[in-house]
């Protein structure tokens, strides 16, 4: 009993940070139609800018992290503005190679500017267990919870009462009517990107103390964060969050009741089986084709 | 039109070997490392050895007279190149023998190509199938990880703890891992009551320490490398796991206390003796070499040598004592490198014979701990 609620417990934690990763997926696939394989890399760019500005010009963690999701964001944007942009009459499927050759290229730039290293974030509010129902969670898991219950409620409040989160969403509906009605499509997109990239990279600063980071650890973080929007069905709401949280829970029950050697293959078969039955998502009613 | 011209300058060099002209001529050495890529941590500073010791041979006159030049390549820890650069080393740079590579799976690949090219291989990988069966031109300088698991085990027979569980990353060295633990288990009346398994690049193992908590097992041996252990000796305090913790030889170094901070107190591994160097008795065989090397890595780096480095060192040091006995060919340096006896290396003591290419015994590793964020031996 004990056991199950911690690996219960771990599987939420693990996938609320899916569930972030996710949603910034939807964000920009919602605006673009494109799916952004360069999304882990961002997670992976939270983390490392924020380690290298502390250990190189000492700022406070909280100052650090601003100045890595503002980087971040700034590699999002530039990403856009020279590699999407310019392809006005692309492919979706064009559009996604070029994602995966931009992830390749940041993974590189980092890697040889930072090393091949793994490095350790400090915690942000110390490393005490602490005991809920039996299970065990660091400080840490509180403060991944906590930004991801924030950012599901200003995704919220963002696409659903505020004029620009409007104007985002009816981009993802039907971009020709968007723009009909005065709607300028490519700043949305970059709009998008902004908070994309700025969402990916919050992920990758609140989990860098516990999973560490590398220039590598975006692959499977990014993967993760696929699985769990085309569980929620690539909406940029509840629908991926709770898809990241089952996912992570998942994993978590499968690697501690089952085994753990089966853990990724888990996660994928998971994918494999709503691609097949229900690709629409599992919490979405099956609608006509967006056009 | 160059072939034959290459062919008849071959034939020719093969005939006047003896002539003092070419006798100057420096000899090539081989190396693969997998400088980039996932197993940059062992490539890096084998690389970095290797030449630091083929420079400071050189600047001491080479060996009888002739310079060494280190031809190395990086693979990328990718097997196919691996196969391809070693097949370049071969034919078109005619080294006499081959460093590396730095990963069991790449050397596992390459060991065709040398077998048919009758090349000797110094690999710098840990796999025990390297050299079991032993192949006639494959040697290798990283300690088997029997060897490791055995020091591991004699400790904890020694404290009567006979039930434990390990914990192993799926990749070759962690498999490598499993295995040797499950087959010297028996030996020293050890059984494994929990068997898990994670993914090298996962970022939680709270699940499978959960399931060893649940287990009665009296010790935990958690097989990989960096930063697998790290994340797991994280989650092993945030449970409050009371048991030991051991970890494999694969995180023997600072990088290891770095990122696992507070929780690496008290986490013990067997480790090569390059790391706690300092803490050796004077009457240690490996003492000095194991200073020089620190020593030299030092000066030439900046940086702390490491027990990886220090397979490339040794293999580099077995090849010269090879030629220093007079082998300047493939098949005579692949003679002499089996008739090395006592040669006090990096990574222990090396005793290579017909029926032996590793060369080592259990004492190449010493069991330490993490004491004050700091290695301290066990005694």
């Amino acid at each position: 009993m004990n056991e199950t609620m911690q690996y219960i417990i771990s599987g939420l934690a693990t996938g609320a940070i899916y569930a972030l990763i996710g949603l910034s997926f939807a964000i920009i696939y919602n605006s673009t139609g494109i799916i952004n394989f360069a999304q882990g890399e961002f997670v992976m760019l939270g983390g490392v800018l924020t380690i290298f500005s502390i250990n190189a010009f000492h700022l406070p963690t909280l100052i650090a992290v601003a100045v890595a999701v503002i980087g971040t964001t700034v590699v999002g944007v530039a990403f856009e503005r020279f590699a999407i942009k310019p392809l006005k009459n692309a492919t979706p499927l064009a559009l996604i190679i070029i994602t995966i050759g931009a992830s390749i290229l940041i993974r590189g730039v980092v890697m040889l500017l930072w090393g091949k290293d793994t490095q350790a974030l400090p915690p942000f509010s110390g490393n005490e267990p602490i005991s809920i129902a039996g299970a065990t969670l660091l400080p840490q898991h509180m403060w991944i919870f906590g930004v991801t219950l924030l950012v599901l409620a200003l995704n919220r409040f963002f696409f659903y009462h505020t004029i620009t989160g409007k104007a985002m969403r009816a981009c993802s509906f039907n971009r020709k009517a968007a723009n009909l009605v005065g709607i300028s499509v490519g700043r949305m997109v970059l709009l998008s990107f902004v908070i994309s990239s700025a969402l990916g990279s919050l992920a990758g600063v609140i989990i860098a103390p516990l999973t560490m980071t590398a220039y590598d650890v975006g692959i499977m973080l990014g993967l993760k964060g696929f699985c769990a929007a085309i569980m929620g069905g690539m909406g940029s709401g509840l629908g991926t969050v709770l898809g990241g949280l089952i996912l992570g829970t998942l994993e978590s029950l499968g690697a501690g009741l089952i085994s753990s050697g089966y853990k990724d293959a888990i996660a994928f078969l998971i994918l494999l089986l709503i691609l097949f039955i229900r690709p629409q998502g599992l919490f979405k009613k099956g609608e006509t084709e967006r056009v | 039109m160059k072939k034959p011209i290459i062919a008849a300058f071959v034939s020719f060099s093969i005939f006047c070997l003896s002539t003092a002209a070419l006798a100057a001529a420096p000899i090539k050495i081989g190396a693969l490392f997998s400088v980039t890529g996932p197993a940059s941590f062992l490539g890096e500073p084998e690389r970095n050895s290797a030449k630091m010791v083929v420079d400071e041979i050189n600047k001491a006159g080479g060996v009888k007279g002739r310079k060494l030049e280190l031809v190395a390549y990086d693979t990328t820890g990718d097997a196919t190149k691996a196969v391809q650069l070693a097949n370049k080393l071969i034919k078109d740079d005619h080294v006499v023998a081959i460093i590396g590579p730095s990963t069991s799976g790449e050397t596992m690949a390459v060991i065709p190509v040398v077998e048919k090219a009758h090349v000797p291989l110094i690999s710098c990988a840990a796999a025990i199938k390297i050299t079991e069966p032993v192949k006639p031109w494959v040697f290798k300088t990283a300690q088997n990880d029997s060897l490791a698991v055995a020091r591991i085990y004699e400790q904890l027979k020694k404290e009567k703890k006979t039930k434990i569980a390990i914990l192993t990353v799926s990749d070759a060295f962690g498999s490598s891992g499993r295995e040797q633990l499950k087959a010297e288990a028996g030996r020293y009346g050890i059984q494994i009551i929990q068997d898990d398994t994670y993914g090298p690049k996962d970022t939680d193992m709270t699940a499978q320490l959960t399931r060893i908590r649940g287990s009665h097992a009296q010790a935990v041996v958690c097989w990989g490398t960096n930063p697998g252990p790290a994340v797991v000796a994280r989650n092993a305090k945030q449970l409050g796991l009371t048991i030991p913790l051991y970890m494999s030889h694969g995180v023997s170094s600072k990088k290891f206390i770095d990122l696992a901070g507070d929780a690496a107190e008290g986490i013990r591994l067997p480790s090569g003796k390059v790391l706690v160097a300092d803490l050796l008795p004077k009457n240690d065989h490996q003492k000095s070499a194991l200073v020089s090397f620190k020593r030299d890595y030092q000066r030439h780096y900046n940086a702390e040598g490491d027990h990886f480095g220090g397979h490339a060192w040794d293999a580099v040091m077995l090849l010269k004592g090879a030629i220093e006995r007079g082998a300047d060919t493939p098949a005579a340096i692949r003679n002499q490198l089996e008739a090395t006896r006592n040669f006090a290396g990096i990574g222990g003591v090396f005793n290579f014979s017909a029926r032996d290419h590793a060369g080592l015994t259990k004492d190449a590793f010493v069991l330490v701990e993490v004491k004050n964020k700091k290695w301290a031996l066990v005694k």
